[in-house]
Order: structure tokens, then sequence, then C-alpha cells
């Protein structure tokens, strides 16, 4: 039995728009056994809830999402992680806040807690009493002949996200490389827990700040399907309008940093003036740069500001007009080229295993955008053309980015030129129900469950954000690579610290 | 292919936007916390060394554009430093999460005096949204003293230059008292 039919012989439950599976223990059991002989279907994430956890997979030939869930009300479950790599981190995930054990699990030590917490396992029924002292991290063991440690934050020299690097250098050559994460938890679950809908919003818009829109539409998108409600056709425009914004201006930033880090200025301020015109269009056109807290469950809050299609257009074209000659400055300098090509590579087999989605999936070969493999309005009408590079190393994550940056630049024309008039928002019932959203974001797929309860209070969610399934491969992606091309390994992924940080 | 480009750069007008008004009220507030060395070791200069305590990443992004063209912060003699020891300012924005806490501390313990310490963006100011959680301490000033404060969800390049230039602002008045 394939492990699809296992998790369908589950209770269906009415989660929308896919079912989710009730299995019982054993059943899950089976289907975790089932994913270690079958690597084609992909486990997306893996969340819970006080006493159970939930999981969604994705089976490439059948499109959409399939649900799972397995009783946990003594705090244990089996591991999925000796079948799927990429459960690694979502079971140390489970057991900081949840307190749940899993069963057979590759990895238990500590993700998020960090030992100083008021509590131990904040979201369980039982929170425990803090460790004292705090517990120091430990590191998976690196042997051999001068082998050497360098450790890296978490304050950075850079503008960039705390996050701290363990890396184990042989030579100039990076042995292994062990991130440890954490450090930005903020505690998003439990905020949003006992929120209406609509508050509960301001969280997802806050995730991960770049990527503001995507959060908020899929978060929107879970509630809306939650409340079998739909918004108008304007509002689901400009939500696109608004992500296909926020994807432009992120690409040309990531671009020209990844020049500036291999030393190369002249494309990072380019890219820095054309994306500072994107971020001025959008104040024009939304009132706020970021666009920040437009997209609310039932619609968005602002309508087109008059003159910002205007704003927009101009400054699109502006970027139109540049990028040939940005790529053929990009293409063309040796010194740039030398740090780019064959640097930081990530094997297409781990990609698939881990289903890691957006450019460092569809730099190696796995063309997954949720865009276009599960449409949602308005792309099911407009669908995007999807980049698709095998060589996965920094200049393909490179160039899927600067190939889309012309993908949204044609959407965002194409959406303003028929933009559809009337309503921005609908009401919001207040009933129960339970959703899931997917909306491709500029870093790949961002995930939200939300289940809501009579008052339409938010009664469990969960915010996945697409790095959860990126950030393994850039330890793989630095193996046997130097360490100064560590910069340009993580700047071509860009994974999000606060979005994975919780 | 590049040089033409760089050469037909020189003979156009720059891209950089005039600076903007800074607050008088701010720059006597802060000036008046300035001592006479203080600004003596300062100059009219301010390495600033940025320290993400719990943001989203939104406050990072607005800080990270003062280094385009558009902005040009070092036109100021303002500029980001990799290291706390060379720092005169730390910039430091979020709610200030537990995980983050001793991190600042050692990066404050680094940082020489005078030292200015920046809240920048709502959540460094008391928490933000995150006020209340069990994972946020509520604001950088529950582990340091703040100088100033820019307020924003995130404050605009325009806000944080004009919060920086009243710093730098403080200074010149220190020294003609
Ligand atoms: S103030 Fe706003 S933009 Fe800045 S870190 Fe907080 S939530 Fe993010």
């Amino acid at each position: 039995m394939t492990a699809f039919d296992l998790i369908r012989r589950g209770a269906p439950q009415d989660c929308r728009p896919w079912t989710r599976f009730l299995l019982t223990r054993p059943q899950w059991g089976a289907l975790a056994e089932a994913l270690a002989a079958d690597p084609a279907p992909e486990l997306m994430a893996l969340w819970a809830e006080p006493a159970m956890i939930h999981a969604a997979f994705r089976s490439p030939a059948e499109g959409g999402l399939l649900l799972a869930s397995c009783p946990a009300a003594d705090g244990r479950f089996p591991a999925l992680s000796p079948a799927r790599p990429g459960a690694v981190r979502f079971e140390r995930m489970l057991h900081d806040l949840w307190g749940h054990v899993a069963e057979g699990a590759v990895d238990l030590r500590p993700w998020l807690d960090h030992g100083r917490w008021p509590a131990t396992a904040p979201l369980s029924t039982r929170p425990g009493a803090p460790p004292f002292p705090v517990p120091q991290p430990e590191f998976l063991p690196v042997e051999g002949e001068g082998v050497h440690q360098i450790p890296v934050g978490p304050v950075h020299a850079g503008i960039i996200e705390p996050g701290h690097f363990r890396f184990h250098v042989q030579g100039e050559a990076v042995a292994r490389l062990e991130a440890r994460l954490g450090y930005l938890h903020k505690g998003h679950i439990g905020l949003m827990l006992g929120k209406p809908a609509r508050a509960a919003a301001r969280f997802a818009a806050r995730l991960s700040g770049d990527t503001t829109i995507a959060h908020a539409w899929a978060f929107a998108m879970a509630v809306e399907r939650a409340l079998g409600v739909a918004p108008p056709p304007r509002a689901v425009a400009l939500r696109a309008v608004m992500c296909e914004l926020e994807r432009l201006h992120n690409h040309l930033n990531d671009w020209g940093f990844v020049c500036n880090d291999a030393a190369f200025a002249y494309p990072h301020a380019r890219c820095g003036a054309l994306r500072e015109g994107v971020l001025r269009a959008c104040q024009a056109g939304f009132g706020h740069r970021l666009m920040m807290d437009r997209i609310v469950p039932g619609g968005v809050t602002d309508d087109l500001a008059p003159g910002g299609a205007e704003a927009i257009l101009a400054v699109i074209a502006v970027v139109q007009a540049e990028l040939p000659a940005l790529l053929r400055i990009y293409d063309s300098h040796a010194s740039l080229q030398d740090r780019v090509v064959g640097t930081g590579i990530v094997a297409p087999d781990l990609v698939a295993r881990f289903a890691a989605g957006g450019h460092v999936g569809r730099a190696s070969g796995r063309g997954f955008d949720a865009r276009e493999a599960i449409p949602y309005p308005p792309y099911d009408a407009w669908p995007p053309e999807v980049p698709l590079l095998e060589t996965g190393d920094v200049d393909a994550r490179v160039r899927v980015r600067i190939a889309e940056i012309g993908e949204s630049i044609r959407l965002v024309r194409t959406l303003l030129a028929d933009l559809p008039a009337g309503e921005l928002a609908v009401p919001l019932p207040q009933r129960a129900g339970e959703g899931v959203g997917l909306v491709e974001g500029f870093r790949g797929d961002c995930l939200h469950w939300v289940m809501l309860d009579e008052g339409g209070v938010v009664r469990a969610v969960f915010p996945r954000d697409p790095s959860w399934l990126q950030w393994p491969l850039l330890e793989a992606a630095i193996e046997g690579n130097i360490v100064a091309d560590f910069p340009l390994c993580n700047k071509s992924f860009n994974c999000s610290y606060s979005g994975v940080d919780l | 292919m590049l040089w033409p480009r760089l050469a037909r750069a020189l003979v156009r007008p720059p891209l950089t936007d005039p600076a903007p008004a800074v607050s008088a009220d701010v720059v006597q507030a802060l000036a008046e916390r300035l001592d006479a060395t203080a600004q003596a070791r300062l100059g009219r200069s301010l390495a600033i060394r940025q320290v993400d305590a719990g943001s989203c990443n939104g406050c990072e992004l607005e800080i990270n554009a003062l280094n385009n063209v558009v902005y040009d912060l070092e036109r100021f003699g303002l500029r980001f430093v990799a290291s706390p020891r060379h720092a005169d300012v730390l910039l430091v924005t979020g709610p200030l999460t537990r995980n983050m806490r001793e991190a600042l501390l050692r990066t404050r313990a680094c940082t020489p005096d005078p030292c200015f310490v920046v809240a920048v963006g709502d959540c460094a100011v008391d928490g933000g949204v995150f006020k209340g959680s069990y994972a946020v301490e509520g604001g950088i000033a529950a582990a340091l003293p703040v100088d100033l404060v820019i307020p924003g969800c995130p404050p605009t390049p325009t806000q944080l230059l004009e919060g920086l230039l009243a710093l730098l602002d403080a200074q010149a008045t220190a020294k003609t008292r």
C-alpha cells in the first residue's frame, strides 16, 4: 500500500481545500515505514497542537496536498525523520514548543529552546521548569587531521539576522557547517492563539518582514478557505500585484548583494537604486514601502492610491530597461563569474528529498512553484512561466531569480491592465473551520494552516516559511567549499531566520 | 560594458536624495546627554554597529537601504562597521528576544564608551506587537539604557536618517556649548 493510500484510510476531517485524515498511532507508524520505502511523497510541513501531530504531504503526481494527523495525548509519536530528512528540524521544534517526543527521531537536540524562556514546552498544556544553568549547545563532531572550528554569530558582521554558524574546517575547506538558529524566537504561534483572525493576521505579516505580503496572503487564504468565503476579484488582483512587487524588490536586492559579496560593487549599487525605486512606487501605490498589513483575511485594506498604478508601471519600465545591461555586466566579468559558477552546489536529489522550494529548488531541478503547480487566483488565469535549472550553484540560483524578475514585471503589467472593479473585502462570518493557504513568496511556498473555533478565534495555527526546507541544504551546499565563499552561498539562498525561528 | 556606464555616470546628476531636516528638540535632548569628553572623542562622524535583537527583518531591510546610493549614509560621516569594537552607536532592532539578550549584552560590553544605544522600530521601543510574549523582554530598554528611539514599523530610511543626523547634530551642539 502506498503512503497516500495509508493516509486516506484515516478518518477524514473537514479541512479545506485539502482533507485532513486522522490516523491512529499504528497507522502513523505504518505511514513512516511506507514513506521510507517510497521517496515520492514530499513532506511539506510538520507541526502540532497540544495533543496532536499534523503533517502536510504533496505527491508530485497528484497535485494538491494531503494532510495527516496522529494523536499524541501522551506527548509521543513515531518519528518521520528516518524517512524524510526535512522532518528533523520540525521534530526538534515540536519538542521545544509542545514537548512532543518523536520516537526513533534522527536528532532530538534542542532547536528553538535555548534554555532561556520562563518555561519549557511553552505551548503545551504542561509547561516545565527551565533548565539551570543554561545548557551549552552541542554540535555534531567532526574527526580528521587538522580539523578546527570557526564559530560565527549570532551577531554577524553585516546588517543581517542573527544565527550561529559552526564551521568545521580542514585547511581552507569546510568539512561541516552546522547552523544553530532560534535566536529570533518571538513566540509567534502563542501570540496568534486566541485572537480573532483579523488580529492574528498582523503576526502573520511579521513572521518575516521581507515576505510580509506572501505570508499575510497565505494566512488570509487559510482563514478564507476555513470559513468558506472568497475574497473579491479586485482584492485578489491587488494581492498579486503586491506579491509580485515584493518578489521584484527582494530579487533585485539579493542579486545586488550576491555581487557585493563577490566584491563587485557596480551591480549592487544599481540594484539598490532600482529596488529603492520599486519601494517608493509601493509607497505611492499602497501607502507603505513594504506594504505591511495591507492584506487581511477577507480582502485588502486599501485600494490602489490615485497615481499608484502609474508610479508602479513607470518603475517597472525602468527596471526592465536596465535588466539586459545589468545581465551583460554580470555575464561578462570573469572575476565575478569565477566566484559564482560552480560554488555552493546543491545536488538535485537532495533538493527533491527535502522538497525545497523557491529558487533553491528551481536551480536544482525541482520545478515546483505554487503559482503554477497548485494554482490559486489570479494565477489560475495568468500562470507564470517557471524558470528551471539543474546546475544548483550560486550562479543558477541567481539566474532563476533574474528570470523571475522578468516574469514579475510581466505579471504586474498584465494585472494592472485588467484590474477588476468592485469591493475590496468581504465580511468574515463568525464560525468554526479549518483551512490551508499556500502562496508562492519570493523565497518559495509559504504554507499556513489555521483552525478557527465557533467565535472565529484562532484555536490552532502553523505558519510554515519556505526556509524550513532550504536551511538544511545550505549546510550541504557549503561542504567542500572554502570558508570565504560562505557569504556568497548564504546570500544566494537568503533563507529567513525570523520565519523559521517563529 | 561597464566602463562606458561608469563614464556616463560621471556627468549625470547624482541619484542621491537631499538630506532630511532634523528636529531641534531631539538634538537638544541628545546634546544634553553628551558630555564634553564624549564629543571630543567622537568628532563629527559615527561608526554604527547594527544588532538584530529579534526583528522580523523588516527593520533590517530599511537600515540596509540607508547604504544604497539614494540615501548614501556615508556622505554624512555615518558608516556601518563590522565589529562592535569599532562602533560609537549600537543600532538595535526587535523586541529583544530572550534568546538574544546575552548576545546583545555581550555586544554592548565589546563597544567602547561613549556609546549611544538607538532603539529602532516599534518592537525595539516596547516590544511592539510582540509585547507580552513569553519569548521576548519587551524592548531594548529591558537590557540597556536607550539614548534615542526611532519608532515605526519599520521606520523609513528617511526617518532613520533623521534620527542618526540628530545624533551628529547633538555632538556639534555639545561642542559649541
Ligand atoms: S518594528 Fe515592525 S518591521 Fe521592525 S522588527 Fe518590529 S515588526 Fe518588524
